[in-house]
């Protein structure tokens, strides 16, 4: 019991902390939203002053003959002036509620866009993108509706209440309690029907996740359903949940839409109730029609806030819990590099140490800092007993240690899951090392920041990502201050030109999303390309060529010769074809090294190098 | 819209009792303001308590009438909507099931998953809201306005403006806030897809440093979408005001014509009272009116679009022999003649039954054809696509042989093996199998006969052995256990604590690609098929893997046809026939040792694999 009621207060403590990083954004519009509260005062109060009219003007019209038109005039008058009044206020509110609305979601999400350019790799890899995506996204647009709708209606709402109430007190006490203890009536039934149909929409979204999950996965893998003839079947299962969906979703229908007629019959009991005690102190002459005809208008206005609110509470829960999420991605912690200007920029991949024109600045940065910066490296690199772990209790890389000289091709084979690709994330920083240290030119590259680190590599990877846009633009993501010339050669080294040639729109074909209108093969070949542009000191190629076929494979090979001469360059191959030119082949097992050497020296061995290799060509 | 509507056809009932309930629910709302006014004019007027008591007692009445109509009413509008939404999932689903790959290809799986989902969710809540409102709203707003009439003509005028007013105010913002709606949303999904694609590019961002650039462009898109929305918010914050200030202008006019009249003795308190309750009810009818049209549009739009995906024809059908020639659409008016021949074809099949489960019949000499396929000048051209993927293919599979098929990337491998179980039709040429044209049989039957193992390896949620059972219902232990054994997955299953009954979540995300790409090729081996073909499915397997694959194969007793795609020369040596395919041709035919004396492009392939040592090796 105690620990549930310590959660209970754990959430609402929470719930506060996210109501205050909510204040924090609200605060930069902190004059807007003063002055919507002020007009939201005012057109609340004018809205409520306009029954007392509409009742003072029936008073003055009792019966034939019995018009006072003078004092109608009056009256009318004063009407039109509050109308309009609640008109301006009215529209000032709403306009002024959207725009701290949408600059507080504009924020937020440049906010945590901003953080997501900052967080280790190692969290974007533990979360799905589908997972941060709606983060920022849906979380956010429900926050915003959460936020207007609370904004607009949960103070008008309190508001109404309060000054309904005082209004009609002032009129009559009798009546005003009819309507106080009746009320509440309908939110007690609005209450429990939502709690009665709690259950019935988990049961609906439950059957409808479970149908989702089916459809997800025989529509998605059709080729398979219909390749085994498993279409009946499908169907089957298919229908076993629609029917059940059906039923559960039936009851969650019906009976949520109840919360409407049965809100609404506790309102007419309410007005019935006003009518007839109010009609009863009309015969006593302690209670004029006009003032009637104001109560039963009252008694509509006073229960719809309350109708509004419980609803708007929800939305507000759910608002604050969009939030809280939200907020957990923005909080969460951000890669250090010890710098204080991470997004300092040095010059791009230049290896050839002309266009280092920020030279000087980073000598300021080490005095400060103790940051050192790599320039115009050799291309040295030392792995020196470096032992690192994904998961703490399954361990990896243990004390690995590799030399690699100046210009040096290394090439790293092994079966899936042995650490290769490992390697190339210690190498990028993407991961830091658990133990141990990495050198490049001596310096150990914990040292220096990511950027210039990464500045130093040109890097391929397995999985072909492009941006939204023309190949041009693709490629120049290598080099933004290349030309389009320079890129069209690039092209031309990794071969990428005839096909680039043949695309409707040549260069500023615009690339699809998901890369539709180009094969894997011409995907990589433009990743590639756009390291052809930024010319690294170090090349990182991992499984660069996997989906390129053997003969485009041939001309790139010749190329990459090419452009890794002088390089250090780490290999990543599956295909034995690739790696045989290397220097240097690491052979990788279960996270160590366990053959190095040449082609020829390793297939003399006689080790597992061999067996992979002659793999190849075993027939029987 | 309309072809949608067949399937609400068993809920007529539902749809006519919903909506007429309704309209008596409001009937009763609409008698309300007149019992008000009589109790003012009579009760209070006449000074008769119980004459307050006695309306007071009919308004309760009425008010518990309408509840119960209320509920009626909703409960059919449920039941027609959440049974509409049932059928017509049920019928897009199998709908989907029935199409081809060409078909899925080009409308995309995600879009199939969306319709099938938030469509047909959202054409539900659109069917139960249009049977509850769409009749009540307009009853409720045209019936106050007649009321007005028989209290008062004069008084009643002002409603004959301010409806037509209030009405134009409401959907002309609702017209003109409409359209920048879906222009946000189209921001909104600009900047979604940027935050998708920096999440999912992270790595080639950070080595490329492009961080900065890439804020810098998120930032405009973001302000972007902040500018669009304040525009559109600013129209449409504009709906209540302005309807408020125009129903009160109403209330004004209203009092002051009430004041003339009950001045001439025309009209009374109690009935200006009711004509002021008339009108605050039509402003809020014309709203929920104007939402239940925007819910309703967007219902029609969900409708539009399940609909066109329910008028994508099967292109596949069982043609008659003389239909074949060059001609490969089955043209759409021949449903009649099309179901003559499936009665047709069912007697056939019967007869052959006991015979030979296998080959179908026509020809009559289904034994020895058994696993042939043959390509007669086969192409295939992709709907939409300028050139055929594949094309002037000629080739005579005999039972038992291994077929390899070698090319680079986009050069028509897998076009090519996917013409044999009829995934496409072909544009020209013909395709048999067993003798018999594949679009004169029985398209379950054939695929029966066909064991393929794609490129990429997809399993289900479910157990090891549930997936390989997809191959054939009726496996025994033994057969598994030898499917297992010659796609080299024994080794890994058997690690497993719980063997065959090891879970596998969905797409077999819980397994590495190899051990994915082995337990599909043992799914097709459970099958035992006559034609087993492997459309690049080795590549995810070492070499040692791939060659104890390939020797187990040529051990499968019951001879299978092989075909086998493949980037490898050394997958594919020892077929009985290799084609080379370049550009979608077949460029060299032949076998092993005569392509790399003859053909160019073989030889540059198997040399670059194979290097100095490995013609050693070999």
């Amino acid at each position: 019991m105690s620990d549930w009621k310590m959660e209970r207060r754990e959430k609402r403590m929470s719930q506060w902390d996210t109501i205050k990083k909510v204040c924090r954004y609200i605060k930069h519009y902190m004059f807007l939203a003063v002055l919507s509260l002020l007009c939201a005062f005012v057109s609340v109060v004018t809205t409520l002053y306009l029954p007392l009219l509409t009742g003072d003007a029936v008073d003055v019209m009792i019966d034939r003959g019995r018009v006072n038109f003078a004092d109608l005039k009056d009256i009318l008058l004063q009407m039109g002036i509050m109308i309009a009044v609640t008109g301006i206020s009215g529209w000032l509110m709403n306009v002024i509620n959207n725009r701290i609305t949408f600059l507080v979601v504009r924020d937020i999400r440049k906010d945590a866009f901003h953080k997501i350019q900052k967080l280790p790799i190692k969290y974007l890899d533990a979360h799905p993108v589908g997972d941060v995506v709606s983060r920022m996204i849906a979380d956010v647009d429900q926050f915003a509706d959460g936020l207007l709708m609370g904004f607009t209606q949960a103070f008008t709402g309190v508001l109404t209440i309060l000054l309904t109430l005082a209004f009609m007190f002032r009129k009559n006490v009798w009546i005003t309690l009819v309507v106080v203890f009746v009320t509440p009536l309908s939110l007690f039934v609005a209450a429990f029907i939502a709690k009665k149909t709690h259950s019935m929409f988990q049961k609906q979204s439950e059957t409808r996740g479970q149908q989702t999950d089916l459809i997800d996965e025989m529509v998605g893998s059709q080729q398979v359903v219909q390749a085994y003839g498993y279409e009946d079947k499908a169907l089957k299962r298919f229908d076993d949940i629609n029917e059940r969906l059906e039923k559960y979703s039936l009851r969650a229908t019906f009976f949520s839409s109840l919360t409407n007629p049965c809100t609404r019959f506790v309102n007419n009991l309410v007005y019935a109730g006003v009518g007839i005690t109010g009609a009863l102190f009309a015969i006593q002459g302690r209670l004029s029609v006009g003032d009637l005809s104001c109560f039963l208008s009252y008694a509509n206005q006073y229960t719809k806030p309350f109708n509004e609110l419980s609803s708007v509470i929800t939305e507000l829960q759910n608002a604050l819990a969009c939030a809280g999420r939200v907020f957990e991605l923005i909080e969460e912690e951000e890669e250090v590099d010890a710098e204080g200007a991470s997004f300092a920029r040095g010059s791009l991949c230049d290896s050839d140490g002309a266009g280092f024109g920020e030279g000087e600045v980073p000598s300021k940065g080490e005095a400060s800092c103790k940051m050192r910066r790599l320039e115009d490296i050799q291309g040295s690199v030392r792995i020196q007993d470096v032992d690192f772990s994904y998961v703490a209790e399954k361990p990896l890389i243990q004390g690995l240690n590799l030399q690699v000289r100046p210009g040096q091709r290394v090439a790293i084979v092994g079966p899936t899951g042995c650490g290769k690709t490992t390697i190339i994330n210690l190498l990028m920083r993407f991961y830091d090392v658990n133990r141990g240290a990495i050198y490049i030119d001596g310096t150990d590259i914990r040292k220096v920041s990511r950027e210039n680190l990464r500045s130093q590599y040109g890097m391929v990877l397995q999985e072909t990502w492009l941006k939204d846009g023309t190949i041009l633009e693709n490629i120049l993501f290598g080099r933004e201050d290349a030309t389009r010339e320079d890129a069209i050669q690039a092209a031309k080294l990794s071969h990428a030109h005839s096909f680039i040639k043949r695309m409707p729109d040549g260069y500023d074909t615009v690339v699809q999303e998901n890369g539709e209108n180009l094969s894997a093969g011409q995907r990589q070949l433009l990743c590639i390309a756009r390291v052809f542009l930024c010319r690294p000191s170090i090349l990182i190629l991992d499984e660069a060529t996997s989906s390129i076929d053997t003969r485009t494979e041939m001309k790139i090979q010749s190329a990459f010769q090419k452009l890794m001469e002088g390089r250090t360059s780490f290999i990543v191959a599956h295909r034995l074809s690739t790696i045989q030119n290397a220097d240097v082949i690491l052979v990788m097992k279960d996270g160590q090294i366990i053959e190095q050497g040449d082609h020829q020296e390793l297939l003399a061995n006689g080790g597992f190098y061999r067996e992979l290799y002659m793999s190849q060509f075993v027939s029987e | 819209m309309k072809k949608l509507l067949i399937y609400l056809r068993d809920y007529k009932k539902e749809c006519i009792l919903g909506p007429l309930f309704k309209l008596l629910e409001s009937l009763f709302d609409l008698t309300v303001p007149l019992v008000t006014a009589a109790m003012i004019d009579r009760g209070i007027g006449g000074r008769d308590g119980g004459q307050i008591l006695r309306y007071g007692g009919l308004l309760i009445l009425l008010a518990i009438i309408g509840l119960a109509c209320s509920v009626v009413a909703q409960y059919y509008a449920a039941k027609a909507a959440v049974g509409f939404a049932a059928k017509l999932r049920h019928a897009l689903f199998s709908h989907i099931e029935s199409l081809s790959f060409g078909d899925i290809d080009q409308i995309g799986t995600s879009t199939l998953i969306t319709r099938m989902t938030s469509d047909i969710n959202q054409m539900q809540s659109g069917v139960n809201m249009a049977l509850r409102l769409f009749l009540r709203s307009p009853f409720i707003v045209f019936g106050a306005m007649i009321m007005a009439f028989f209290i008062d003509v004069k008084a009643a005028l002002i409603f004959t403006v301010a409806i037509p007013g209030l009405a134009l105010v409401v959907f002309g913002i609702m017209g003109i806030s409409m359209p920048l709606y879906r222009k946000t949303q189209g921001l909104l999904d600009q900047v979604l897809s940027t935050t998708r694609e920096n999440l999912t590019g992270v790595r080639v961002i950070r080595a490329f440093h492009r961080e900065r650039e890439e804020e810098q462009e998120y930032r405009e898109e973001n302000n972007m979408l902040a500018r669009a929305q304040l525009f559109v918010g600013r129209i449409s914050a504009l709906t209540n005001p302005v309807t408020y200030v125009m129903v009160n202008g109403a209330l004004v006019a209203l009092l002051w014509t009430s004041g003339l009249r009950i001045q001439v003795g025309s009209l009374t308190q109690g009935q200006t009272i009711a004509l002021i309750n008339y009108l605050s009810q039509i402003l809020v009818e014309l709203i929920k009116l104007a939402n239940t049209i925007v819910l309703t549009n967007k219902s029609l739009a969900c409708a539009g679009r399940i609909q066109g995906i329910l008028e994508v024809n099967p292109a596949f059908s069982i043609q008659m022999p003389g239909e074949l020639g060059g001609m490969s659409d089955c043209a759409d008016g021949n449903f009649e003649r099309k179901g003559k021949e499936d009665l047709e074809e069912k007697e056939i099949s019967l007869q052959d039954e006991e015979e030979h489960s296998g080959g179908k019949g026509s020809i009559g000499e289904a034994g020895n054809l058994r696993g042939q396929a043959i390509f007669e000048d086969a192409a295939l051209c992709y709907a939409g696509a300028k050139e055929p993927s594949v094309e002037g293919v000629r080739l005579v599979a005999e039972p038992g042989q291994t077929i390899g098929i070698i090319g680079g990337t986009g050069s028509g491998k897998s076009s090519l093996v996917h013409l044999i179980p009829r995934f496409y039709d072909v544009s020209q040429g013909r395709v048999l199998v067993d003798g018999v044209d594949v679009r004169q049989q029985d398209l379950h039957a054939l695929r029966q006969k066909i064991g393929i193992v794609m490129q990429k390896a997809v399993l289900f949620r479910g157990t090891i052995r549930e997936n390989l059972l997809w191959g054939n219902e009726d496996a025994t232990e033994e057969d598994l256990r030898e499917a297992l054994e010659i796609s080299q997955s024994m080794e890994f299953v058997e690690k497993k604590e719980k063997g065959m009954e090891s879970h596998v979540a969905q797409g077999g995300r819980n397994l590495s690609g190899g051990q994915r790409q082995r337990l599909t090729i043992a799914r097709a081996l459970v099958r035992k098929p006559e034609i087993l073909i492997f459309d690049d499915s080795t590549s995810a397997l070492d070499y040692a893997t791939d060659a104890k694959l390939r020797a187990g194969l040529r051990k499968l007793d019951y001879h299978p046809t092989i075909f086998m795609v493949s980037q490898r020369t050394s997958s594919i040596r020892h077929a009985d026939q290799i084609l080379v395919l370049e550009d979608g041709k077949v460029i060299a035919m032949g076998r092993h040792e005569e392509l790399v004396e003859k053909c160019q492009v073989y030889r540059e392939i198997h040399e670059f694999q194979f290097q100095k040592e490995g013609k050693e090796g070999a």
